[in-house]
């Protein structure tokens, strides 16, 4: 146990005020769910707008010491000092493009999974727009001014607010704030400006629905909550329904689904593994992860539907048809929008195939289980 | 109507106990998804775990509150499990008990005793 005081968010008497149970979590107290509880939070968040407070997270700007002007020249420049870091193509990141990409280290287990985008306005090349996970912030952010050197000047926002605001009618209330953001596409990001203070937008978020994630300076954070939560569509939603949330959208969570003994390939995440720096090798870990991409691999994250019993939650051991134990599951529980429990865990890749049929161990007992594709529940993202 | 610690109930007739959990138990797990009852015929021992109660986010135990053997479980929570939430201290009830000694009841917390508790919490 630690000693050290949980550290709160801007919106810390407005959770409070809102009736939200609050719970430590990556070393800030934070809302678990709000009166309405868990499973109609997660409801309202698929059906209406759900809003979040994510200011545990870690925002941060990456800004050349001396960039020359040109938006190309300064944008390369300042991707290239991260690059080495990641697997990920920050190189190729257009004006106004949010990536999703993983810190690796020299064995290519994941550190971080984390978000990167290249500012959209002319005048901002040569800036990384970073945000990390709340429970790593420090070592990543370490990792990040390191590699940058004197090139490049680390600025962080987490002393602000983040607000996520997901579900399907997310759209049209923040359009109503900060017009112009309905024409964002997923996955990209800008700055808007509300009641006359200019926000950094981006339309991304970690439910598997549209939606935003805003970066609110903390002065204007219970302010903007607040005008948010003024629209009837919109609900406040805790930490609990955000991980049932982001369970049923197939999304891993650093330090539970995923850690630093796990590859990208290993995490099913190969989508995050660039083309460009598989072909060059240039990134950490990449000789473990050619060797896995060409069948050395032992396990992978899988999906599982959990046909019968009580939900399996992580460490539940995962079973073969004649119950022999071939992985453990790192989350699970019951999914509200699918009525009954799933989970995400490791197994050997002959076990993969959506459709195998499997078992899960809870309280001794065996279950019986199947790889399902994630995600879960449809994703349903605006893409332009 | 007897209480213990852990937030559960128990009611007894003739040498029949019936045991669920407390309002308050079941407003503090939220909305139950799945309960997991012992079957009948098990012997249970005042103080150990007889049920599990799952929520959304966590699993919680449910613990005898008195001794004697189950002569039945509510099978209405296998499909129904938001009888809990609903009606925690009526027909959201876990288990039927036949007692081996009534007057263990005697060391439970009547109503007044049990609110007196909450309000400590």
């Amino acid at each position: 146990m630690t000693e050290t005081p949980l550290k709160s968010t801007p919106l810390a008497s407005a959770h409070l005020a809102l009736g939200g149970k609050m719970t430590p979590f990556a070393g800030y107290a934070m809302p678990v769910q709000y009166p309405m509880g868990v499973l109609k939070e997660h409801l309202w968040t698929r059906e209406h707008a759900g809003l979040f407070d994510v200011s545990h997270m870690g925002p941060a700007w990456l800004r050349l010491a001396a960039p020359s002007g040109d938006a190309e020249t300064d944008h390369r420049a300042v991707a290239t000092l991260v690059e080495p870091l990641v697997c990920g193509d920050l190189r190729g990141l257009k004006p106004g493009q949010f990536r999703y990409t993983l810190l690796l280290n020299a064995q290519g287990g994941i550190l971080d999974d984390l978000m990167i985008g290249r500012p959209a306005a002319a005048e901002a090349q040569g800036t990384l727009y970073i945000v990390v996970n709340a429970a790593t912030k420090d070592a990543d952010f370490a990792a990040i001014a390191a590699a940058a050197g004197t090139a490049a000047t680390l600025v962080r926002a987490d002393d602000g607010g983040l607000i996520a605001l997901q579900g399907p009618e997310a759209a049209a209330v923040l359009e109503a704030l900060a017009p112009g953001v309905a024409e964002l596409g997923f996955m990209t990001f800008a700055d808007f400006p509300v009641s006359g203070e200019i926000l950094t937008i981006s339309r991304s978020g970690y439910t598997g629905e549209d939606g935003y994630e805003i970066l609110v300076p903390e002065g204007l954070a219970e302010g903007l909550w607040t005008r948010l939560l003024d629209d009837e569509r919109v609900r406040p939603i805790g930490l609990g329904a955000r991980d049932s949330l982001r369970l049923e959208a197939g999304l891993p969570l650093y330090g539970h689904d995923a850690d630093n003994t796990v590859s990208p390939v290993e995490a099913n995440l190969g989508f995050a593994l660039s083309k460009r720096r598989q072909k060059s090798g240039d990134f950490p870990g990449a000789a473990r992860i050619a060797a896995e991409k060409a069948g050395a691999l032992s396990r992978v994250r899988v999906g599982l539907r959990v046909l019968e019993g009580a939900p399996a939650r992580e460490g539940a051991p995962i079973l073969d048809p004649d119950g022999a134990a071939i992985g453990a599951v790192t989350s699970g529980g019951f999914a509200p929008s699918l009525g009954g429990p799933i989970a995400m865990g490791y197994v050997p890749p002959a076990f993969a195939p959506p459709g195998t049929a499997l078992q899960v161990q809870v309280r001794g007992r065996a279950q019986a289980a199947v790889v399902v594709e994630m995600p879960f529940f449809p994703h349903r993202y605006f893409r332009k | 109507m007897r209480f213990t610690k852990d937030h559960e109930w128990v009611e007894l007739v003739g040498d029949t106990a019936t045991i669920g959990i407390t309002a308050y138990a079941a407003e503090q797990l939220g909305d139950v998804v799945f309960v997991e009852l012992p079957e009948a015929g098990r012997a249970l021992k005042a103080g150990e775990a007889m049920a599990v109660v799952e929520s959304v986010k966590a699993a919680s135990d449910v613990y005898a509150p008195i001794s004697g053997e189950v002569t039945a479980a509510n099978a209405d929570l296998g499909g129904n499990p938001e009888t809990v939430n609903e009606a925690p201290e009526g027909s959201g009830w876990f288990v039927k008990v036949k007692v081996a000694d009534s007057h263990e009841i005697d060391g439970l917390m009547d109503r007044a005793a049990y609110e007196a508790f909450l309000a400590t919490l």
